[in-house]
């Protein structure tokens, strides 16, 4: 008896694995789109004078970063509806949407003030001094600068997103892994399908590894020599 | 005409001006040097409120502002009757030669881009960079770098120009250019600050230099007195050390 091992099934499920990348990348695009708007003011608050709204940026970032994803997710979609009824009404694809991005939001204010705090203090008092207020020259000179030395940090944020959308599954979305797993349920070819939803996750994070290098070279042309 | 009235800043317990009283008529070259440490940084960065002072009035063409009180507007106004020359140039490192020039015209004074863009390259012929417009500060020598930024604060048609230590970062070679360049504003009647240790341009392009020591002024007048008859002790003793480091 030989190994019980059956590649062409791989074949097989790939496409109709693939049937559901859409929903995969919906996800992480979305809640990469709330962590950036979310992480922005958290890291502009965390940076700011004001005592008040940096303890409270201090906060978020410290509770968002120590609990579980998943505890997280159950906090949102199961949790919440019982405190305020009208959360009966979000749907699960919402749900791990704004769970993923609350989370990542932490990690990525981290990166952002990092990122700010590395721009040249000179930066600011050159905008300043040509007249410039303080909103003009984070949107036109600081910001830009930051956004490049960012970019690899947002970037790993961006693909633990997402393979963090398998979680999705526990709320009932049928994303790429929900998939890999009914059918694997049905066939009892676990390893075939759970390799075939591997091999889709490398993928994906290859085709963006290779856009974020393309979009990091852009970003760099003003700073080579 | 800039007007500077009993300035006073402090860092904690050190006292880095210690009421400072000086005038600037238009069109003339005022020099500050003066040991490091002195407070000649400070002071002219408490000119457009890089640093803000604790006490004193400045004016500069016509804008008045009590640092004990005045608004964020008035700091902007009165900080858009000076522009800037950095000993680290500062250019903003995302935009090009021309952009750096052109950045506050469009952003602050609301220029249209193409008339903006006009102003700039004349600006650029003028600082001799006209063929590095769409060069990113990262691929420009530091002279040409401070030549770009001499251009972008002539942009803004400022009442005068602060230059804070403009050859002190560098290399020896390239000192020559970016005085010359001061030296071409000041014959066109360019009012400014400058702060610097370079002692014979100071002699060469001033109409008052001030000696300046522990946060006070020492001494102050014409080139030909402070620099070449001083008639303070620490005055004499601040130009000897810096002839005889010349020397080695």
């Amino acid at each position: 008896m030989g190994v019980n091992f059956d590649p062409l099934y791989i074949f097989e499920l790939l496409p109709r694995i693939i049937r559901y990348i859409p929903i995969t990348l919906l996800m992480a695009v979305l809640a990469m789109i709330l962590a950036i708007a979310v992480g922005l003011m958290i890291a502009l608050a965390r940076n700011s004078k004001n005592r008040l709204l940096s303890a409270g940026a201090a906060v978020y970032i410290s509770f968002f970063r120590a609990i579980p994803m998943l505890v997280q997710l159950f906090l949102i979609y199961y949790g919440l509806p019982q405190l305020f009824p009208v959360f009966t009404k979000m749907d699960a694809v919402t749900a791990a949407i704004i769970g993923f991005g609350f989370k990542q939001a932490a990690f990525l204010a981290e990166i952002f003030r990092a990122a700010f705090h590395s721009v040249d203090k000179g930066q600011m008092e050159a905008s300043l001094t040509v007249g410039m207020t303080k909103v003009q020259a984070y949107r036109r000179i600081i910001l830009p600068q930051a956004a490049r030395n960012a970019l690899p940090g947002t970037g790993n944020i961006f693909i633990s997103l997402i393979k963090e959308t398998s979680l999705a599954f526990t709320l009932g979305v049928v994303e790429i892994f929900a998939e890999a797993k009914m059918q694997a349920a049905e066939s009892f070819r676990f390893f075939e399908a759970y390799l075939a939803v591997a091999l889709i996750y490398w993928l994906l994070i290859i085709v963006y590894s290779y856009l974020q290098q393309k979009l990091e070279n852009v970003l760099d042309r003003p700073y080579r020599s | 005409m800039i007007k500077v009235t009993n300035l006073r800043k402090r860092f904690g317990d050190l006292v880095v001006l210690n009421g400072i009283d000086f005038e600037v008529k238009d069109g003339e070259v005022l020099t500050i040097i003066g040991p490091s440490g002195s407070g000649k940084s400070t002071l002219i960065r408490c000119l457009n409120f890089l640093e803000r002072p604790d006490a004193g009035v400045i004016e500069i063409g016509g804008v008045r502002v009590d640092a004990e009180k005045c608004t964020n507007r008035d700091i902007r106004r009165l900080r858009l009757q000076t522009a800037m020359v950095f000993q680290n140039y500062n250019l903003f490192r995302n935009k090009t030669a021309l952009q750096n020039v052109t950045e506050a015209l469009v952003v602050v004074k609301k220029m249209p881009k193409k008339e903006a863009e006009e102003l700039g390259m004349e600006l650029l012929r003028q600082v001799g960079l006209e063929d590095k417009r769409d060069n990113y500060p990262a691929t420009l020598s530091g002279g040409q770098q401070q030549r770009v930024s001499i251009a972008r604060a002539l942009a803004l048609r400022p009442h005068a120009i602060l230059l804070d230590e403009p050859t002190s970062s560098l290399d020896p070679e390239l000192v020559s250019e970016v005085l010359q360049t001061i030296k071409k504003l000041a014959e066109m009647d360019t009012t400014m600050i400058i702060v610097t240790h370079e002692m014979d341009f100071a002699r060469d392009v001033s109409d008052h230099v001030i000696f300046m020591a522990d946060g006070n002024i020492v001494e102050q007048g014409p080139p030909s007195e402070v620099l070449d008859h001083p008639r303070h002790e620490r005055t004499k003793q601040f130009l000897r050390s810096f002839h005889a480091n010349r020397k080695r």
